[in-house]
This record gives C-alpha cells, sequence and structure tokens, in this order.
C-alpha cells in the first residue's frame, strides 16, 4: 500500500481526492443516489454484461484491460497505422505486382474475405471465379469455367493473404490490373483492383458480354493510360490528401466515395488528356463516383497491414467477408481469422429487389473501416444516411459511437459535422467487448444469385462473435503488475 | 507531415516575414482562415495567412507580399504558412502552430451517450461502486483498479480465486477493493452501499460485515462521536484464503492519517492466523499512538487496558471506543422485568446478517432455516435465528431491508404460533433501506392483540440524521407494542433472557469468516 494520496493540505487524509468526488456505478441503480446525497458526482453506467455475457471471458478482458504491455503494444500499433502516407504510385498487372499470381504453373485467383473452397462460394462469388476464369482464358464458357472449378484445378487464396484487397466478391486473377500504393518513408505496399463503375460488374457477380467487354477494356486501354499519366505526372498521388478533402466533402470514403473520384480525377485530368484514348477513359472515370473506392481500400490495407504483428496488440487490423462468413484479423493474434457467419444487410434496395434477395455481406471494403473510413466517418456523409433509412442525427452518432470502440482519431481525417474531429481509428478488441458497441459498416449489397450484381446498398456491422473469438485466443501477457513484483 | 526549413527574408528593421511549409498536409480552408486569425492576434505579428499553396493562393499571398523564396517547392497539396511580424515574435507564432490545427473546429457535442463500460467513465472518477451480477463483479473491479479507481463491490457469488486477485491488484496499486460482499462503507464523508447519515469525525473503522458496521457506527454517533472513514472489507476478506488484504491495507491507510484518532475493527472471527497478522499491525498502530478495539463477534470480554482493546460483541465494540477517547459510555441497558412467556422458543427473524451471527453466539443450537423458499413458512420446534438477507430468502427478490415482504409473513407466522416464547426484530436505516422499514412489521404486531401474542424485542439501527429518522420508527414499533432495546446485542441477550429456562446442549461450532454462514 501506498501513502496516503494528496499532497496538499486540503486532500490529506482523503483517499478520493478533493471535491467534487466523481464516482461511476454499474449495477443496481438505487445504488447510485447513496453517495449523491453526500454530493458526489454519480454517473450511472448504461452497464451490460461484457465479453457476450460470458463471465469467465469477461474477467478476460478485464486481465487485459489497462494492462501495461497491451498498452504499449497497442500504442506503436496505432502510431504505425498513423504514420503511413499512403501514394498511389503505379498500375500493374496482377501477375506482376503479386508474387504468387506470377507463377504461370497455377492457376490462382484471389478472392475477398477469409478463405474458403469453391463448394462454399456463395453465388456472386461463383460469378466472379467464372468471370475470371474466362477472362484469363482458363475456360470458353461459363459452363466449361465451372467445370474447371469443380475439377480442383482452381486455386483460391484470400486477396488479404498478398496485401490486397478487392470489392465485393473481390476476386482477382493475374491478368487485372492492380493499383499499387506504397508508403514512401517503409516502402511497404499494398494492392486493389480497379474499380468496374456501377451496375452490372464482376464484382456484384454480374457477369454476360458486356461485362467481360469492359473487364478487357480496363486491361488493354484503362490501365495502360492511367500508367501513362501516372508517368507523365511524374509522382504519385497522395490519397491521404485526398481523402482528407473527400471527408470535408461528403464522402466517408467507402460507401459515398463521388466526392474524392472527383479529387482523384482532377490529379490526374491533365496528364490524362495526353493518353490513347484520353476521351473515353476521361469519360469512363467521370461516370465512375466509385473510382476512389478501391484507392481507398488499398491505403487502409497499407495502413492496417502496417499496424499488424505487433505481439499483445487488440487492434483490429482487418475486417473481411466472403458472403458465407465475416472474419477479423488482430494485430498482436497472427495470421489467424476469427469469423462469424455473414450477416444480412439492412438497406435500401433498387426498384424490383428487396432483402431475399440479397447475398450476405461480402468484400474486403470493411477494410475501410477499419481505418477510420465508412460507417466510423458516416458523420461525414449524411447523403448517405438515407441508405438505413436512417437521419442525419443517426450518421453523427454512430461516429461517436464508433469513437468508443477505436483506440485513436486519425490526425488529418478530420469529421466537419462533429466540429472538425479527427475520425476514430483503430477498433479495439477489448472497447468492443466491453461496451458491446459493434463496428457498422457501410456497404453495397449484391444479388445472391450469380450473374445479377449490385441491388441495393446499406448498413451492417462486425458481428460480437468474431471479436469474442479473439479474446479466446489471446493470451494474457506477464509483466510487472500481474507476476507481482513491488508496489508501483 | 515534413516541415522545411523556414525561410526568413529582411523586410526593414526588426520586422521580418517568414513562409514555413507543411508538405502534404491537408486542412480545411475554415480551419485554415481560424487559426490564421488567431495567429495574427498574436503580440508582434502583423499579418498571418495559411492556405493550401495552390497557384491562386500563392498569388493572393504575393500580391500581400507574404510569399518568401520557399514558396517556389510548394504545391496545391502542400499547406503554407506565412507571418510578418517582428523576428522575436516569429518562433513563436509558427510553434502555434501544430496546436492550432490540431484544434477541433468546436467543443465537443455536448450529447456525449452514457458509458456503458467502467472503461469509459470520466477519467477522473475516483470510485467504482459495483452491484452486477456476481460473476461479472471482479470483472468490473479489475478494470476500475487498472483505471485508478478505488472499488467497492456490493455483489457477491464472486469466485474466491477472483476475489483474491483483485484485491492483490489494489494493493499493489495503492487502493481499496472493498468487497465483494461488502454492504457498506462511508469513505471521505460518502456513504456506499448501506450506510446511515453519519457525523464527521475521528474515528475510523474497518469491517467485513455491513450490519456490523452500521451498528457500531451508530452507537459512536448517539455518544457524539464521528467517523472518519469506514472501510467495508466484504465478508472473506479475513478468511485464510484472502488474508486479510483489504482489512490490513485499510488500517495501514487509518494509520497513516492524522485525522483518524481510533480506528475500531469489526468482523466475524477471522481464520486464526489472519486474525494473529491483524492484531500485530493493530498493536503496532497502538503502539504508535491510535488506539485499536477489535471486535470479532466471539463473546470475549472487553480487555481493557491492552495495547489492542478486544470486544466480543458491538455494544461493547461502540462503547470500549467511546472509552478509549475519554468520554463516557452509556449506562449498561436493564431491561424491564416481564412475565414468563408460555411459549418455549425464541424467533430471531434478522435483516442483518451479523446479526444473526451475534445471536447464535448466544443461542448455538438455533435452526437457522424455515424450508425451502416459496414454500410454506414451517417454524422448527426449537429456537429459530434467521438471516432473512441470506441468499435462500433473496433469490429474485430485494433485501428484506428493501423489500419487508417476506420477514412480515415470517413474523405473521411467528405471532400466531403459540411455541413461540419471544421474537426479536431488527429495523436498520439509512441509505439504500426503504423508506418505512418500521411500517410493515408494525402492521403484522398490530393484527394480534398484545395479550393474544409473545413479546416482541426490536432494535433500531440508525441516526437521527437518517432519512428515515430513528425517532419516528421507533416510536411506530413502541406505539404497535414492540419492547425496544438499544443494540442488537442488548435485544439478543435481553430475549434469551425471557425464554424459559431450558437443559442446555452441546454447542454446535461457529463457521468462522469465510464459511458458509
Amino acid at each position: 500500500m501506498t501513502a496516503l494520496p494528496g499532497l496538499s493540505d486540503e486532500t490529506a487524509g482523503l483517499l478520493l481526492g478533493g471535491a467534487p468526488v466523481r464516482i461511476a456505478a454499474v449495477g443496481v441503480p438505487e445504488f447510485a443516489e447513496v453517495p449523491r446525497t453526500a454530493g458526489a458526482e454519480v454517473t450511472a453506467l448504461d452497464w451490460r454484461p461484457p465479453a457476450a455475457g460470458e463471465p469467465e471471458a469477461a474477467w478476460r478482458l478485464a486481465e487485459l484491460t489497462g494492462h501495461p504491455a497491451v498498452e504499449a503494444a497497442n500504442r506503436e500499433a496505432v502510431a504505425r497505422l498513423l504514420a503511413v502516407r499512403p501514394v498511389w504510385t503505379r498500375v500493374l498487372p496482377a501477375r506482376e505486382a503479386i508474387a504468387a499470381l506470377g507463377d504461370r504453373s497455377r492457376r490462382l485467383l484471389l478472392h475477398a474475405g477469409p478463405p474458403l473452397a469453391w463448394s462454399a462460394m456463395c453465388g456472386p462469388m461463383r460469378a466472379g471465379v467464372i468471370g475470371a476464369a474466362l477472362l484469363e482464358g482458363w475456360a470458353d464458357s461459363p459452363e466449361a469455367a465451372e467445370r474447371l472449378a469443380d475439377s480442383g484445378v482452381l486455386e483460391f487464396e484470400p486477396c488479404h493473404h498478398h496485401e490486397a484487397v478487392g470489392p465485393m466478391g473481390g476476386i482477382i486473377s493475374p491478368s487485372m490490373p492492380l493499383i499499387e500504393v506504397e508508403d514512401p518513408a517503409t516502402g511497404r505496399r499494398a494492392y486493389s483492383n480497379l474499380n468496374e463503375g456501377a451496375g452490372r460488374c464482376l464484382r456484384y457477380g454480374a457477369l454476360g458480354a458486356d461485362v467481360m467487354e469492359r473487364l478487357r477494356w480496363m486491361g488493354t486501354v484503362l490501365a495502360p493510360a492511367l500508367s501513362a499519366a501516372l508517368g507523365a505526372r511524374g509522382e504519385g498521388v497522395d490519397l491521404r490528401a485526398v481523402t482528407a478533402q473527400a471527408l470535408q466533402m461528403g464522402d466517408e470514403c467507402h460507401s459515398r466515395n463521388t466526392a474524392a473520384s472527383t479529387l482523384l480525377l482532377r490529379e490526374l485530368a491533365a496528364d490524362l488528356c495526353e493518353t490513347a484514348h484520353a476521351r473515353e477513359v476521361l469519360r469512363f472515370l467521370s461516370d465512375n463516383h466509385y473510382w476512389f473506392l478501391n484507392f481507398s481500400m488499398a491505403a487502409a490495407k497499407l495502413a492496417t497491414s502496417a499496424a499488424h504483428g505487433v505481439p499483445h496488440s487488440t487492434l483490429v487490423t482487418a475486417f473481411a467477408r466472403n458472403g458465407v462468413e465475416v472474419g477479423i484479423r488482430v494485430g498482436g493474434l497472427g495470421d489467424a481469422w476469427f469469423t462469424a457467419p455473414a450477416t444480412q444487410v439492412r438497406g435500401l434496395y433498387f426498384a424490383g429487389y428487396g432483402p431475399e434477395d440479397a447475398n450476405p455481406d461480402i468484400g474486403d471494403s470493411a477494410i475501410t473501416e477499419t481505418y477510420g473510413l465508412g460507417g466510423f466517418s458516416l458523420a461525414a456523409a449524411p447523403a448517405i444516411t438515407g441508405f438505413v433509412g436512417g437521419t442525419v442525427e443517426e450518421a453523427l452518432r454512430t461516429s461517436r459511437d464508433m469513437a468508443r470502440i477505436s483506440l485513436a482519431r486519425h490526425e488529418a481525417y478530420r469529421l466537419p459535422a462533429l466540429g472538425g474531429v479527427g475520425a476514430p481509428v483503430g477498433i479495439d478488441v477489448r472497447a468492443v467487448l466491453d461496451t458491446g458497441i459493434v463496428p457498422v459498416v457501410t456497404t453495397g449489397i449484391s444479388h445472391r444469385e450469380p450473374g445479377i450484381g449490385q441491388i441495393g446498398a446499406g448498413l451492417t456491422h462486425a458481428p460480437l462473435e468474431c471479436f469474442r473469438k479473439a479474446l479466446d485466443a489471446m493470451a494474457v501477457p506477464a509483466s510487472e503488475i500481474a507476476s507481482g513484483t513491488g508496489s508501483p | 507531415m515534413e516541415q522545411a526549413t523556414d525561410d526568413i527574408a529582411p523586410d526593414d528593421g526588426t520586422v521580418r516575414t517568414v513562409n514555413s511549409l507543411r508538405r502534404d498536409t491537408y486542412a480545411d480552408s475554415v480551419a485554415l482562415m481560424r487559426a490564421a486569425r488567431t495567429l495574427g492576434a498574436l503580440p508582434g505579428v502583423s499579418a498571418a495567412s495559411l492556405v493550401m499553396a495552390t497557384e491562386a493562393n500563392l498569388r493572393l499571398l504575393a500580391d500581400a507580399r507574404l510569399l518568401t523564396a520557399e514558396a517556389e517547392r510548394a504545391g496545391p497539396n502542400d499547406l503554407l504558412v506565412a507571418v510578418r511580424g517582428h523576428a522575436d515574435a516569429l518562433a513563436d507564432a509558427l510553434a502555434a502552430v501544430d496546436g492550432l490545427l490540431a484544434q477541433p473546429d468546436s467543443p465537443a457535442a455536448p450529447d456525449a451517450p452514457t458509458a456503458r463500460a467502467l472503461t469509459e467513465a470520466d477519467p477522473g472518477t475516483a470510485l467504482a461502486l459495483i452491484s452486477t451480477p456476481g460473476p461479472y463483479a471482479a470483472a468490473e473491479a479489475l478494470k476500475a483498479l487498472r483505471r485508478g479507481m478505488h472499488a467497492f463491490v456490493f455483489s457477491d457469488n464472486v469466485p474466491l480465486d477472483q476475489e483474491i486477485r483483485i484485491k492483490q491488484e489494489a494493493h499493489r496499486a495503492g487502493l481499496l477493493a472493498m468487497g465483494p460482499d461488502c454492504g457498506t462503507a462511508v469513505i471521505d464523508g460518502i456513504p456506499l452501499g448501506f450506510a446511515n447519515v453519519l457525523r464527521p469525525g475521528r474515528i475510523g473503522l474497518i469491517g467485513a460485515s455491513g450490519t456490523g458496521l452500521q451498528q457500531v457506527s451508530c452507537l459512536l454517533d448517539a455518544h457524539g462521536e464521528g467517523v472518519r472513514q469506514m472501510i467495508g472489507t466484504g465478508g472473506r476478506d479475513l478468511s485464510a484464503d484472502v488474508g486479510g488484504i483489504t482489512t490490513l491495507d485499510a488500517l495501514e491507510l487509518l494509520d497513516a492519517d492524522p485525522g483518524c484518532e481510533l480506528i475500531v475493527l469489526v468482523s466475524k472471527p477471522p481464520a486464526p492466523e489472519v486474525a494473529e497478522q491483524v492484531l500485530a499491525r493493530a498493536a503496532r498502530a497502538a503502539r504508535a499512538g491510535k488506539p485499536v478495539v477489535a471486535c470479532f463477534l466471539d463473546g470475549a470480554r472487553s480487555v481493557p487496558g491492552g495495547r489492542v482493546t478486544v470486544a466480543g460483541t458491538l455494544r461493547d465494540a461502540a462503547s470500549a471506543a467511546v472509552g478509549r477517547l475519554g468520554g463516557k459510555s452509556r449506562e449498561g441497558f436493564t431491561p424491564p422485568h416481564l412475565p414468563v412467556p408460555s411459549g418455549r422458543w425464541l424467533r430471531a427473524l434478522y435483516a442483518g446478517g451479523t446479526f444473526a451471527y451475534e445471536a447464535r453466539r448466544i443461542l448455538p443450537d438455533a435452526a437457522t432455516g424455515t424450508g425451502p423458499a416459496g414454500a410454506q413458512i414451517r417454524l422448527p420446534d426449537c429456537h429459530l435465528i434467521l438471516d432473512l438477507g441470506d441468499d435462500a430468502y433473496t433469490a429474485g427478490r430485494p433485501h428484506p431491508m428493501i423489500d419487508p415482504t417476506v420477514r412480515a409473513a415470517h413474523l405473521r407466522v411467528a405471532l400466531a404460533d403459540p411455541r413461540t416464547a419471544v421474537v426479536v426484530l431488527d429495523v436498520v436505516l439509512g441509505h439504500g433501506a426503504g423508506p418505512d422499514p418500521a411500517a410493515a412489521l408494525a402492521a403484522e404486531l398490530r393484527r394480534v392483540p398484545a395479550a393474544e401474542r409473545p413479546p416482541v424485542v426490536a432494535f433500531v439501527v440508525g441516526t437521527d440524521a437518517d432519512p428515515q429518522d430513528r425517532a419516528a420508527q421507533e416510536a411506530r414499533l413502541r406505539e404497535a407494542g414492540a419492547l425496544l432495546a438499544p443494540t442488537s446485542t442488548d435485544a439478543i441477550e435481553w430475549a434469551a433472557a425471557l425464554v424459559p429456562a431450558h437443559r442446555p446442549e452441546r454447542s454446535q461450532e461457529l463457521t468462522a469468516a469465510g464459511g458458509a454462514v
């Protein structure tokens, strides 16, 4: 026991410090009234059983709370995450960017979310596989592509296992062009594919001549044009600056990228003018309000990957969905995925579609939420609150709630509607389990059948079960406090 | 954030213009203008501008003669700070820029949601008051301690190993873990749990028994003595497993506090080795001039003059404390003479567990239960000492100090039973207790004419300042025909004396602290 707190005469002998004495109460509400009668400021918390209501898990969570080794690990992880400056440097074929895709002896496809087998894939992802097999010339019809996949010749691995992210189905095949985002200070890189635009897209599981034609055009016309424009520009594009500005202009950079796409196009426009097919490239890009999404995702992957791998860190470094399962990765827990069944998305549907048509939550795009964007920056994007049938006030509350489960605020990403505070960044597994507040994700909705495509957009969340499983995998680090040496 | 070397262009004499460049830093123009306004108002600064270095903005700066050669390297994604002023003011102005940019536009929204977790509580929170279901309570306490808060844990049914862990953690952190199963405390004059309104004063109390602490502190209050601190430890603190961690920490605190002139310890009998350790620590305090009164409810007679005064009952603990401080203890209670009752057995129906313990010391063979909860109440054919605050009677309903229903039902059955010789009742006042605890008991007494029922001995634990008004509660009981005793100890001694003499049977071993009682 240390000496009595309080160095001044006024507080000598006092155990609770000077007035006003602050007390937090959990449990029976009537008990909160008792100390109030003596002038204490009592906050009766809106308590609920932590850790999904399992007492043993709640105790483990408590052991990790305020633990010096965990706190230090999270400080390190957050510092790494915030230090990343994502710069778009190149456009290049996937086989050149990702070594495993360059191996011509393999027929490897990358997909969104945690690992899963072809036999388990949902409709939209199966369509993506078929489209990719056609694009690569591995099959000459959708039926042949399915037979090929059934035969076991095709291999599947998550994008996330190759420093890449893909929206919705997230299928990346060797010949698809990828954008490369680099942190100049460390040389670390991350990748995403190029956005196909709205409507019928392979990423949403649409198939057909139009979809295939656009994919080929993206490889043969769009990618070379972007490459040439980047080359002419002479330097990469700082995506952090674009994102910071877009948050001031009504984007949350996951489900609304209108401002960011415009800003990015503005950065390139002058140099794109000089490239071949400039008019059709510019028209394609100016029609696509979503084309920044993949940049936002690659930037987020770059930053969260930098934060990954700090022992004992409880920072969530990935949240991804494959349409069947969703999973998180945690900074201090290695390469493991902590999964739960994919959730349904609550949202608005295009005419003629409804919740019964919707595929469960899918895509790597929720990486943006782990980077403080999307649902975490919903306050920046009042225009999309209609997706949830919600109000602007609810959007503000969502960003405030996300701050309660985040370790930091982003210094550059500011939320004007919340008085210019930084976007909450760095999901803490402990805070999610302690409060029961789950990360909110803004996302598109894909039809559950292959070949149809996007049918709506809305909000969903990362299930508590993922965090609960991650907690089970966390060891309580030995520390001076835990091992019992001396008093502080 | 990359900051270029500042470049100072001489103007005339001591006035200079400085440009400072932050590469790849975006800030909204409104935020920049606000920062510029603040910089411009600094002493010695004549002009300031913060802009994104677009060509248009650079032209504006050039027109305002705020541009230096530095800006030649600036691009539209760079933030340019331009300040003109006295040379010695420029460094301060530039140093202020980061702070200004880090400020939110306006104060955080006032309608912050209610925190759910202790980890979200205001960092200035000094204490966590925990009354969650027992399986979660220790986890909440551990989180509170990790956040630098003291913990008051009312919850019971907390695993023993977790109790030990939180108490060890509190000890190392220099904090108090009061409980689990801690019924009362008054810390810095602030009542916690079931607590009476006590006058402030010079006595420090430490107790592993909630109603015991309430009884002793109320008796001290009646003597004009006040409480410096009243630290509850939880019922198991002095068990061999827990080893008195909180009791010893509390002793340390009160010993070091010059405002505390005497320490009173109240507990059911500790494990012998723990008692030894606690008494040794108490003796150290006493040797250094701070008297200690220890009451372990074991009936040991008060031994005045020793370093540590040992008192066997709650009543004697209070008198010994008053005596050690030079005060005069109240005259001993002499009960009025009453006719021998027709029944044989004593029925003590307590809301306070400590009183049941104290009573069993006098009537060790008394039964402790009345059959399964919810079933018909069956009184045993022997003495009965009931702790109606026990889990068996509180499952699914509030403590009898709050909800009198269960006790009133038992009282009705006891009054109607011709075998009942005398009934004993406690009425505990203070915060947390019901608004009029005597009412339901008095109503039961009035149902039966006094001549047709056994005598009822009652005592009120409370102070004049308690919200229920002690005098009014006593009057209500007296009007209903109850006999009033001044203390729990007097009540049970009086009632036991009323019982017709019976052949003493072999005493059963009383359970020590931490046992099943």
